[in-house]
């Protein structure tokens, strides 16, 4: 099965205002490809290049070299769009229309009309609990009603190819949770969804496959499990209580990492075998065992690992 | 082409909604009546100042809406970043451009209408003669607000709000005075300063050709074919204007 985007060694530069300033690069080589049906997560720092990256899918920026094909055709193509949804981050809406104009305008530039669109308006509102606020002007809604909203003309053409920008972007915790529930219902009706985010738990939650950019080039990419060592467990947090962190000299030689904390003292062991040690040192001194938590590699150590290398 | 309606259509209601517009049609409205007032001053010349006021309220009315709603077609939805949501769907970049154009096109034929009714009624109540002339008068302002939504669009295209209405009210200054230009070039006895005033006369638009409001008001008509070749002039600018436009807007990131 084709690629649902496919991204290779795509360059932007952008050209100074005056001849003899530098010009800058804003992506340098970036590579990666989106599979049919998956969901997709685009990690990166602010200005690492991810918004262009998006920009240059959608045929709102040009690139200056390389490819970039989405459901198999150029990025640049118009008559692509028409299979594709997209919503900005922050987006800015006409505050002037109702939440079913505000549908209905961008359903028929989507290509529907009638009744089609009409049922399509109906079912958006009522998947995304807008119902009430049908005959409401944009301007009177919340900033989460808004964002509703925006998912909702992102999806009403039924686009098999769905693209966020920072969809979780100033949500709080409950608009936060509609987002992913939505986007994990997109990939049960087969879409593709293709986001970008900083916000680490929820691409661990909902991706299958993430690409990590930082200053224009992508410095990782697979499947999460894959990038976090196949969930092998990294260190061991043994909580405990009356031992102090100093009584436990004898282990910390090892590269055990003690902070006291009250009455409880943290241990992080390396390993199991270092595991052992402390839980020994534990029981001579008479200690108190808490509580033994494993910890697996994280996407987030990846990220700041990889920021941190390109610095 | 459907596209371009549904722009154009949007665009038109969102002309309707913002209330500056019906502020500026109300003000019209008020200096066409205040023709009347001035008329009661002058001695056997009243049809002729409520023909006069008349025409050129709505001229400077229409001019203000095409230049500073025209300036705010492309620059605003940029700003507003609402052109990523409208780019990333099926429509070309030209289609866009022309949808705006329309839809504030059938912002200021609304809106003449509204003032053209408003300007008859006012000549009526002083009595005045309903001439054909008046209604040319208003076509050839019509053609002449169409030339410059144009050139408001294409200076938004690539410029900010206020270099675009700047360069485009200038424009307008300048393609009246087109006669005096022309003038200049045949008198002058410079060869460069004639080059470049030829140049700027060609290059410039020239509505002094679309203006006949002094003859209107004086009853007098213009021939058809002098008023078809005028409004062929006008759309012929305002088409080649849309069209650099579509060819910059094409290349322009966002």
């Amino acid at each position: 099965m084709k690629d649902a985007v496919r991204v290779d060694r795509l360059t932007k530069t952008i050209a100074p205002n005056w001849p003899w300033q530098p010009s800058t690069e804003i992506l340098r080589g970036v590579s990666f490809s989106v599979g049919q049906g998956e969901i997709f997560g685009f990690l990166g720092p602010n200005g690492a290049g991810k918004t262009t990256t998006l920009k240059i899918l959608l045929g709102l920026i040009r690139k200056s070299g390389g490819q970039a094909e989405v459901l198999g055709m150029p990025a640049d193509t118009v008559e692509v769009r028409r299979r594709i949804g997209f919503l900005p981050e922050s987006p800015y809406f006409y505050d002037y229309l109702t939440a079913e104009e505000f549908l209905r305008f961008y359903g028929r530039l989507a290509g529907m009309d009638g009744d089609r669109l009409g049922q399509r308006i109906t079912l958006m509102l009522e998947t995304l609990g807008l119902t009430e606020a049908r005959h409401r002007q944009l301007r009177k809604f919340s900033k989460g009603m808004l964002q509703r909203v925006g998912l909702a003309q992102a999806i009403i053409h039924d686009p098999e190819l769905v693209i966020f920008d920072e969809p979780m972007s100033g949500l709080d915790p409950m608009g936060r949770k509609e987002v992913r529930d939505l986007i994990l219902k997109l990939r049960e009706q087969g879409k593709t969804v293709l986001f970008s985010s900083h916000i680490i738990p929820d691409v661990e939650m909902l991706c299958d496959r993430v690409a990590v950019i930082v200053k224009g080039e992508v410095v990782a990419t697979g499947k999460v499990d894959e990038l976090v060592g196949h969930g092998r467990t990294k260190t061991i947090e043994v909580v405990c209580e009356g031992v102090r962190g100093e009584d436990l000299s004898s282990v910390l030689e090892r590269g055990v990492r003690v902070v006291d904390r009250g009455v409880q003292c943290l241990i992080e062991a390396p390993d199991s075998q270092g595991l052992d040690e402390v839980i020994m040192e534990i029981r001579k001194r008479r200690g108190k065992l808490v509580s033994v938590t494993p910890h697996k590699g994280s996407l987030e150590e990846l990220f700041v690992q990889q920021v941190h290398a390109k610095e | 082409m459907y596209c371009v309606g549904v722009i154009a259509l949007n665009t038109f209601r969102e002309n309707l909604r913002d209330k500056i517009l019906y502020n500026l049609v109300l003000f019209s409205g008020l200096l066409i009546a205040a023709s009347l007032l001035l008329s009661s001053l002058s001695m056997g010349e009243q049809e002729k100042i409520v023909a006069d006021m008349g025409l050129a309220a709505i001229n400077f009315i229409g001019v203000v809406i095409a230049v500073f709603v025209g300036i705010g077609l492309v620059s605003k939805e940029i700003e507003r970043r609402t052109v990523y949501i409208i780019m990333a769907r099926p429509i070309s970049r030209a289609q866009f451009l022309v949808g705006k154009y329309l839809g504030l096109v059938l912002t200021l034929s609304v809106n003449l209408c509204i003032m053209l009714l408003v300007f008859l009624v006012t000549l009526w109540w002083s009595r005045g003669a309903l001439h054909a002339s008046l209604l040319q008068a208003v076509e050839l302002i019509f053609v002449e607000l169409l030339v410059v939504t144009a050139l408001a669009l294409f200076f938004s295209t690539f410029s900010s709000a206020m270099v675009s209405a700047s360069l485009t009210i200038g424009l307008y200054a300048i393609g009246h005075l087109s006669p005096d230009l022309k003038g200049i070039a045949e008198k002058s006895q410079n060869e460069v300063m004639t080059m470049v005033m030829t140049a700027i006369y060609y290059l410039c638009p020239n509505l002094e050709m679309l203006n006949v409001k002094g003859q209107a008001a004086a009853g007098v008509t213009v021939p058809l074919f002098y008023q078809l070749t005028a409004t062929a002039y006008g759309l012929c600018y305002a088409g080649v204007l849309l069209a650099m436009a579509c060819v910059i807007f094409q290349r322009r990131d966002f």
